[in-house]
C-alpha cells in the first residue's frame, strides 16, 4: 500500500483517478483503518486530503456555511455559529463515537463510507446540504441525498472525492433537530433515527419542512408525506400523528437482534415526533 | 513496502522514524519508540486504551496511521508525569484506588488531562460522557470519576 498526501485538489483527483488499483480517500480514519483491519479492505493507495489547503476550514458564505471534507466532529462542536445556525446537524455529528473519534472522523467520511445509520446524514439531507466534489473534470455540486446509492456504495466517480459540504442560510425562525435510538446512552450505531428541519412564519405556522430518516432502509430516507404533514400547521397533534404515520409508512427497515421491524417503525415514529417539536421551539428561540 | 520516513514531535521532543504505510502510530510508539503506555485493547477504536493527543486534539493512536503523523505534535501517557512528580490526575488515581488491572489507565489518564484542559470544572455528567470511549473492564467507573473530579478541584485550588 502507498500513502499520498497531496496539498492540491488537483493532484489528489490526479491521484485517485491513475491509481490502477483500489484507492481511497483517507479523512479521519475512524471507518477506513477499522476495515483495513478487520473488514478485510486492501487499498493500493490512500490518498490523506488533510493537507490539501481549506480542507479544514468552516467557511461563511452567502450566509450560510460550507465545511470543509476534513473538518473533524470536535471541531464542528466548537463552531459556535454553525451550531447557532444548523443545531441539528451538529448535534448529529456530536453523536458519532467517543471523544477520541470525535477528534478524526467527518461529516464526508460519515457520507461516504454510505453505512445506512451514518449519524450525520439524516440531518444533512435534513438541512437540503450540497456536497461539492472535485474530479478530473473539474468541480461539481450534488445534493448529499444522492451520494450515498447503497450500504457501502455511493455515487462519486473513479478520481472524485468532497470538498466540502454546504449548508444554506435560513430564515430567523427556522431551526432543525436530529435523535437516534440507541440501547446504551453512548458509544452505538442507530438503530433508527430522524431529522427535522423547518420554518415558522410569525404566527407559528410551519411554511417549510424537510424530514429524513436513518438505519430503516438502504440509504437515508427524505419523507415528502412527513414534511407535508407539518406544512401549513403548528404542529398540533394531530400533524405530530399524520408526520409519525408518513414516517412509520416509509420505513423499510431489516429485522436483526438490534430491533424488529415493528419496533423501527414505531420507535422512528416517536423520534420524528420529538425532534420536530425540538426544532420548532429552537426556532422560536431564533424568531 | 517503501518505508516512510517521518518526523514529528513526541511529549516536547522531536522524535524520528521509518515506518510502513500502513502502520498504526500506536505500533510505532510501541514497537518501534519502546513508549509502551498507550495500550492495544481493542484495535479499532472502540477501548481508548490507545489515547494520545495530536495537535492537541485526542485521538485513539489505533485509528491513526503514523504516517500521518508528520510534522505533528503528540503527547502521550510518558510525557504526563514530570520527572519524579506526578500529575495531580495520576495522584489521585493512586488515591481513589482508580485502578486494578491498570490495561486502560494510560488511556484514560491521557483522555482526562484533555478534558481539564479544556474545561476545568466538569460536571459528573460531563466527565462520564468525555470518557465514554474509555472502557475498564475492572474498576466499575466509580472511583475514575471521583479520582478525575477531585483532581480537577485540586487543580482549580479548591
Ligand atoms: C468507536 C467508533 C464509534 C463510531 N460511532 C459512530 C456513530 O455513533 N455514528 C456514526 O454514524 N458513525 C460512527 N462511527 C463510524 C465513523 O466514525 C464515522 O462514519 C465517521 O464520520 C467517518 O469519518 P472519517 O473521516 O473517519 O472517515 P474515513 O474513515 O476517513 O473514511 C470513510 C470512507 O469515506 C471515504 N471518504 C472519506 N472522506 C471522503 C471524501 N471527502 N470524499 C470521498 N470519499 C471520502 C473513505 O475513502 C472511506 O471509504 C464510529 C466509528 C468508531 C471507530
Ligand atoms: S486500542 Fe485503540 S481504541 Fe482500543
Ligand atoms: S483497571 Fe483493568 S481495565 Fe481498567
Amino acid at each position: 500500500m502507498q500513502y499520498a498526501a497531496p496539498e492540491t485538489t488537483a493532484e489528489a483527483t490526479r491521484l485517485l483517478a491513475d491509481s490502477p488499483g483500489t484507492a481511497r480517500v483517507l479523512a479521519g480514519g475512524t471507518d477506513l483503518l477499522v476495515q483495513m483491519k478487520f473488514g478485510g479492505l486492501a487499498p493500493d493507495l490512500l490518498v490523506d486530503i488533510k493537507n490539501i489547503k481549506g480542507m479544514r476550514d468552516v467557511t461563511p458564505e452567502d450566509g450560510g456555511f460550507r465545511v470543509g471534507a476534513a473538518v473533524s466532529g470536535a471541531e464542528m462542536g466548537e463552531h459556535k455559529a454553525m451550531r447557532a445556525l444548523w443545531p441539528g446537524v451538529v448535534e448529529a455529528v456530536e453523536l458519532i463515537g467517543s471523544t477520541q473519534v470525535q477528534g478524526r472522523a467527518t461529516m464526508a467520511g460519515n457520507l461516504c463510507n454510505a453505512s445506512p445509520a451514518a449519524d450525520s446524514v439524516p440531518a444533512m439531507v435534513a438541512a437540503n446540504a450540497i456536497a461539492r466534489i472535485a474530479g478530473p473534470d473539474g468541480e461539481r455540486d450534488c445534493p448529499v441525498q444522492d451520494i450515498p446509492t447503497a450500504p457501502g456504495k455511493t455515487s462519486l466517480q473513479k478520481g472524485e472525492f468532497i470538498t466540502s459540504i454546504f449548508f444554506p442560510a435560513r430564515p430567523d425562525n427556522a431551526s432543525d433537530a436530529y435523535l437516534r435510538f440507541i440501547p446504551r446512552t453512548e458509544m452505538d450505531i442507530a438503530v433508527c433515527s430522524a431529522g427535522v428541519s423547518l420554518t415558522l412564519d410569525t404566527n407559528g405556522t410551519c411554511t417549510d419542512a424537510r424530514v429524513s430518516l436513518g438505519a430503516v432502509a438502504a440509504t437515508v430516507l427524505l419523507v415528502q408525506d412527513a414534511a407535508n404533514a407539518l406544512i401549513g400547521s403548528k404542529l398540533d397533534d394531530s400533524a405530530l400523528e399524520a408526520l409519525g404515520a408518513a414516517c412509520s409508512a416509509a420505513c423499510n427497515p431489516i429485522d436483526d437482534k438490534r430491533g424488529t421491524i415493528e419496533f423501527r417503525r414505531d420507535v422512528t415514529a416517536v423520534l420524528a415526533k420529538r425532534a420536530a417539536k425540538i426544532a420548532q421551539s429552537r426556532a422560536g428561540e431564533r424568531s | 513496502m517503501k518505508k516512510l520516513h517521518i518526523n514529528t514531535s513526541i511529549n516536547g521532543n522531536s522524535a524520528e522514524f521509518l515506518c510502513d504505510p500502513d502502520a498504526t502510530l500506536l505500533s510505532v510508539l510501541r514497537d518501534q519508540l519502546n513508549l509502551t503506555g498507550a495500550k492495544e485493547g481493542c484495535g479499532s477504536g472502540d477501548c481508548g486504551a490507545c489515547s494520545v493527543t495530536v495537535n492537541g486534539r485526542l485521538v485513539a493512536s489505533c485509528l491513526v496511521l503514523a504516517a500521518e503523523v508528520e510534522g505533528a505534535e503528540i503527547t502521550t501517557i510518558e510525557g504526563m508525569a514530570e520527572g519524579e512528580v506526578l500529575h495531580p490526575l495520576q495522584k489521585k488515581f493512586l488515591e481513589h484506588a482508580a485502578l486494578q488491572c491498570g490495561v486502560c489507565t494510560p488511556g484514560i489518564l491521557v483522555a482526562a488531562k484533555a478534558l481539564l484542559e479544556k474545561n476545568p470544572d466538569p460536571s459528573e455528567t460531563e466527565v462520564r460522557f468525555w470518557l465514554a470511549g474509555n472502557l475498564c473492564r475492572c474498576t466499575g467507573y466509580d472511583k475514575i470519576i471521583n479520582a478525575v473530579m477531585d483532581a480537577a478541584a485540586e487543580m482549580r485550588g479548591a
